[in-house]
């Protein structure tokens, strides 16, 4: 005989940093079904978008997300780039490049230390976040923020990183890279993480094609993909680096893809810190022409897409982004199911979730009729609320 | 002694007050430690009277709707009466080892498991998945440490003469020594020591509890005083476990003043590796718990008792 239960993680839940729902079937300890249910936080940036001009969507887009605030900017400016065809000067895609591998070692430290307490290894947590501190440090120097860097703009960037700022950023970046070791032996190495990671929510290379992941989702199950090569944009081409990948596909290879890429994200601000030439940082793009254009880009959790559709006039006519997390979380099917509800919470954590790049509502389309009017709608919520009255007062 | 003596020791010294105080400050020494370990700057010393007087006295008790109110609310006094007379049992022997009686160390053997199995049988009643799944990881995780827990108990009990009598033990290691000084109880201390850290609740075990899995499991239900009470009760483990390990391995309270400070730096000694091992492991998954207490541990406990048999 077989009990179900049914275990819900979310929509608020010690687990998630944002309200998401999870389902969990279970069977004892035993996951055998699991249901995602996203649309909490919906904010309609899309359409905030196509009501901003061309500059404004940019900020409109940065806030987005907390932690890949320098991701959808640059996917954003490609996009409009592309329509507008402009040249962008060099100096100013080296400092794209810094700003998006400073993104990639902050966002990933962010993850590591939320792994840390997903599985209740604290000190991992609070190290992982101190560790972080010299990355959002550097963030400050060159854009004036930590967070919602406000650095991109159509043609170039905002701000030119000083001469005099670079010592400081290659004496934190040196800091950081001792910390990262530290912290690398510390989990690579301990047999109980070990235990616990490896050989858990397995996601095979075929599946992780089929699902579509992306970023280091997908490159931990072997797949070799990497936006920042296979649609070179910023200075990703003219700097020497790896993509790294895993075969195993588990939590674990989740975790050392995401530990190495740090060290490759250092190499990079250091090689175009090296490589930067001088020169103007902005193209000073006047006017946007009709056209469509595509921002394709690697965030940290994997490919950022923005589509971008303009009519000639100052605002987006139709603006279209797709998170990476939107690819990723499919995969809970594959990976979830047979495991406990112990490796659950951590298979959820290791795609690196960001589900308020992720939110979207679904417009349901029964043959050009209206389903609800503005009327109608209110009518609805005032018979729900006649309905909880009178529960109430049953009581 | 007449009745108000006993309930005196019961109750004020050195029964709940005392061990529930002792007990916050052992929390708060945690909590410091932990948060120094963690670059952070730790609550003031008062921090934990703080959250338990918040618990009593403003939060409300709430009942979850179709749980039986006696079992639900019965469950955290039990507990507390277990945590209590255990603090009472071992402290009062420790104090003059005359008193006792024959197999009183079973009884506390017993007693130290009523806690536990009021936290499970409180998430059984409430009716909640969540408090469900807690529970029954309680159950198989008492069910992993309790025979390495009672196994490494053996060996003080062979070393001090074949007796299960507290205070007869105490007697006997303050005339031959305290057992740590043998092989077999450095091996049986660290058993025990592992199998606190799961009677305890600590990371690596605290999967009964887990908060970013089931959101603190058996708990889950209870608020105010109940919860209250729970924390009190967990609390009061946190001082007398470890008390009651001294008095196994090193031969008890000492009322001389050099010795009171061994004792000292003995609970220190302890409570630092409790806090070591909480720090430097992620939870563990139950089947993994019980696989590592039923096979190593339990392998190092039956070493234990047998070099122990044999006077090593």
């Amino acid at each position: 005989m077989s009990h179900k239960a049914t275990i819900p993680i979310g929509p608020y839940h010690p687990l998630q940093e944002e309200p998401e729902f999870y389902k969990l079937v279970v069977e004892g300890e035993r996951v055998v079904d699991v249901d995602v249910r996203i649309g909490y936080n919906h904010r309609g940036i899309e359409k905030i978008s196509e009501g901003k001009s061309f500059d404004q969507a940019i900020f409109a887009v940065e806030r987005i997300c907390g932690i890949c605030s320098g991701s959808h900017p640059i996917a954003c400016v490609q996009a409009i780039e592309e329509i507008a065809k402009v040249e962008i000067p060099e100096r100013a895609l080296f400092i794209r490049s810094i700003i998006q591998e400073l993104e990639r070692l902050h966002s990933h430290m962010l993850w590591l230390g939320l792994a840390g307490h997903f599985l209740g290894y604290n000190t991992i947590f609070m190290w992982g976040w101190k560790y972080r501190e010299p990355i959002c440090d550097i963030m400050e120097t060159v854009t004036g923020n930590r967070q919602n860097y406000g650095i991109m703009k159509v043609g170039g960037v905002r701000r030119d990183i000083e001469k005099e700022h670079v010592p400081y950023i290659l004496s934190r970046l040196d800091e950081f890279t001792k910390q990262l070791d530290m912290l690398k032996g510390a989990i690579l190495d301990d047999p109980v993480l070990h235990a616990r990671l490896k050989g858990v929510g397995i996601l095979t290379k075929e599946k992780a094609i089929d699902y579509a992941a992306l970023g280091p989702t997908a490159r931990a199950s072997g797949v070799d993909i990497d936006a920042r090569r296979d649609y070179p944009y910023a200075a990703y081409p003219r700097v020497k680096w790896n993509v790294i990948t895993q075969k195993e596909g588990d939590v674990f290879a989740k975790t050392v893809v995401r530990i190495l890429e740090m060290y490759e994200s250092v190499n990079i601000i250091r090689q175009c810190l090296d490589k930067m030439p001088q020169g103007p940082i902005d193209a000073k793009v006047k006017d946007v022409p009709p056209g469509e254009g595509i921002g394709q880009i690697e965030a940290p959790r994997g490919e950022c897409f923005h589509y971008i559709k303009s009519d000639g006039t100052n605002s987006p006519m139709r603006h279209k982004i797709r998170a990476p997390t939107f690819m990723n979380f499919a995969t809970f099917r594959e990976t979830v199911i047979g495991e406990t509800v112990s490796d659950a919470t951590i298979i959820l954590a290791a795609i690196d979730p960001c589900y308020c790049c992720t939110e979207r509502m679904v417009v349901v389309n029964s043959k050009d009729r209206e389903l609800y009017k503005g009327p109608d709608l209110i009518k609805l919520s005032q018979e729900k609320t006649r309905l909880i009255k009178e529960k109430m007062q049953r009581l | 002694m007449n009745i108000f003596g006993y309930l005196g020791l019961l109750l004020i010294f050195p029964g709940f007050l005392f061990t529930a105080f002792m007990g916050l400050m052992v929390g708060w020494v945690d909590r410091k430690v932990t948060a120094r370990i963690q670059y952070r700057v730790g609550p003031p010393w008062y921090q934990n009277f703080f959250d338990i007087a918040k618990l009593f006295f403003i939060k409300e008790t709430l009942i979850p709707a179709g749980v039986s109110r006696a079992l639900f609310l019965g469950m955290p006094a039990l507990g507390l009466a277990g945590a209590t007379l255990v603090s009472t049992m071992v402290l009062v022997i420790n104090a003059s080892p005359k008193t006792g009686f024959i197999g009183d160390l079973i009884v506390i053997a017993y007693l130290l498991l009523i806690p536990p199995i009021a936290v499970m049988l409180g998430g059984f009643v409430s009716e909640n998945s969540l408090a469900s799944l807690g529970a029954s990881r309680e159950m198989k995780l008492m069910m992993s440490y309790e025979l390495p827990f009672i196994l490494a108990m053996t060996v003080p009990i062979i070393k001090c003469g074949y007796s299960i009598k507290l205070g007869e033990m105490i007697s006997a290691q303050y005339v031959n020594g305290p057992v740590f000084a043998s092989a077999s109880g450095v091996i049986a201390f660290f058993v025990m020591m592992l199998c606190i850290q799961a009677k305890l609740g600590f990371v690596p075990f605290d999967m009964p509890e887990a908060e970013t899995e089931i959101m603190a499991g058996p708990y889950i239900e209870y608020s105010g005083k109940a919860l209250g009470i729970f924390k009190l009760q967990k609390a009061m483990l946190g001082f007398i476990i470890p008390v009651f390990m001294i008095t196994l391995f090193f031969g008890g309270i000492k009322d001389d003043f050099s010795g009171f400070m061994k004792n000292i730096a003995e609970f220190a000694g302890i409570l630092v590796i409790m806090i070591v091992i909480k720090n430097t492991n992620p939870r563990v998954r139950i089947d993994q718990a019980m696989g590592f207490f039923w096979k190593p541990v339990t392998a190092a406990a039956v070493i234990a008792v047998a070099l122990a048999y044999f006077g090593k």
